[in-house]
């Protein structure tokens, strides 16, 4: 019986060896071995920032596609995409490192809550009840739809407003799509001023709902050396690109032109706020303090 | 027993998932979005399927012709192995486009209990090989029947407030507990 058992599995074994053998050659499909190598290189987060579905659609298109750069990953680390670029034989061009900006100071604003919301703690559900829970209609909810969608860990809400982890925080994009007010923004890592309000509303209507929001006076617009700063569609846009290569010889003049004292550098919104700050300009100095120190 | 019968309750009272208890492991790591839960069922239904078939006809033109039915469990796992194999790389090279649809869940099922059970179980009913396949359709259609429920509940599950304890497998548990219980209601109207 030990026998039979034997000489039948083994039996057995050596047709299915054998058909599979037979099937590997028949079947055969030939693969690009740098698609493989292209996907070792990739972080696997699958965040989709590079506009592809997920690393192997993306390691897909870099070794096929001439069109597709090999720097479109945002995710992965310099020597990776340096890497990529040699196997594929393209020109890396220095991509510039974007990251999340919350535009957004409810905290520091002392905006007030209309109503107390017992709801789906998400903010897409927050928000579609009557504005949302702040007076103001373009404010931080606070739910942290961009914790949830941030693969690399970089949000988290710190006293009910997102905050964007700068070292984490590679600069996908997808937090920017789960933000049901379109709040976060990707700028450059490098930039040297940012403004943390979102609002669209008039100067008035923003002044009553919040301490730190703009109010459109437009003296950065005409302060600007650069002429980087501009009103559009009712709210202050800054022109990164602009900004950056004129330089920092300007000063920073819109930062001391801004009335309100919201434009500031990056580092000093995406800080989390302290609570009982007296008021917004008293808190943007606590938190200039604070970074100086530090 | 009535053919249709045999269907309709390898789909709903005996279920393989709810009321036997058979490949658990992909019913809580394949729920946690429907369109994984559809690409893994999909690829059961077709594997146990090709399984049933020649596991079938193994058993009963090599095991019971040469009176080897004590090798039964070990010869099914290396047909069912085997089989998976083959039909990857036919799919791959034939049909790309089913070959990507099933996707990563097709080797995963290789060594499936639900997939194994489902042969042997026809063996151990004494089907013929038509109702054996019919039967194997309704088993895994039962089974992605439930994969799909249960994938739907998760997902609404995402959304809820759920204490820190339970939240992920846990609360899952008790959800499949909740699920089978609801599915025993179908006992007593077929064996």
């Amino acid at each position: 019986m030990v026998t039979v058992s034997i000489l039948t599995m083994f039996g057995l074994g050596l047709v299915c060896a054998g058909i599979l053998a037979a099937a590997s050659k028949i079947f055969y499909v030939q693969e690009n071995p740098k698609v493989a190598a292209a996907l070792e290189l990739l972080p696997g987060a699958n965040c989709g920032g590079c506009g592809f579905a997920g690393c192997e659609g993306y390691a897909k298109a870099v070794v096929t596609d001439p069109n597709v750069p090999a720097n479109r990953c945002v995710a992965c680390p310099k020597e990776s995409i340096v890497a990529l670029g040699e196997l594929t034989g393209k020109t890396v061009a220095e991509a510039e490192p974007l990251v999340s900006m919350r535009r957004c100071d409810v905290n520091n604003g002392h905006v007030v809550q209309r109503y107390v919301y017992h709801g789906i703690p998400s903010c897409a559900a927050a928000s579609v009840i009557r504005g949302g829970t702040n007076t103001c209609a373009w404010s931080c909810l606070g739910f942290g739809d961009c914790v949830q969608a941030c693969p690399f860990g970089a949000m988290k809400i710190v006293d009910d407003i997102a905050c964007v982890d700068i070292q984490r925080c590679t600069g996908c994009g997808l937090c920017t799509k789960a933000c049901p007010r379109g709040i976060l923004e990707l700028i450059p890592l490098r930039s040297r001023v940012c403004i943390p309000c979102n609002s669209r509303d008039k100067g008035k209507a923003v002044m009553d709902a919040c301490k730190a929001g703009c109010i459109k006076c437009g003296k950065c617009v005409r302060t600007c050396p650069a002429k980087a700063i501009s009103l559009v569609d009712g709210r202050i846009e800054i022109n990164q690109k602009q900004c950056l290569e004129y330089g920092p010889e300007c000063g920073q003049a819109c930062v001391g032109a801004c009335a309100r004292k919201i434009l500031r550098p990056i580092a000093l919104v995406n800080a989390p706020v302290k609570e009982n700050a007296a008021s917004a300009s008293d808190a943007g100095d606590n938190e200039n303090k604070e970074a100086a120190n530090a | 027993m009535d053919v249709i019968t045999i269907f309709i309750s390898a789909i709903f009272v005996n279920n393989i998932l709810l009321a036997q208890f058979l490949g658990n492991c992909p019913y809580l790591g394949c729920s946690r979005e429907k369109s994984v839960a559809i690409g893994m069922g999909g690829a059961v239904v077709f594997v146990t399927i090709m399984a049933t078939l020649f596991t079938w006809l193994m058993q009963h033109f090599v095991l019971d012709t040469f009176d080897l039915g004590y090798l039964q469990t070990i010869v099914f796992i290396v047909v069912i192995a085997g089989l998976v194999q083959f039909v990857e790389m036919f799919l791959k090279k034939m049909m790309p486009s089913l070959y990507s649809a099933l996707g990563i869940y097709l080797p995963l099922i290789t060594t499936n209990c639900a997939v194994m059970g489902v042969a042997i179980l026809v063996e151990r009913k004494g089907y013929t090989l038509i109702t054996s396949l019919l039967y194997a359709c309704g088993y895994s259609l039962g089974f992605l029947l439930a994969l799909l429920l249960m994938a739907g509940v998760r997902e609404r599950l995402d959304t809820c407030r759920i204490p820190k304890m339970m939240a992920g497998t846990p609360i899952a548990l008790v959800m499949a507990g909740l699920m089978s219980l609801a599915f025993m209601a179908f006992k007593g109207m077929a064996q």
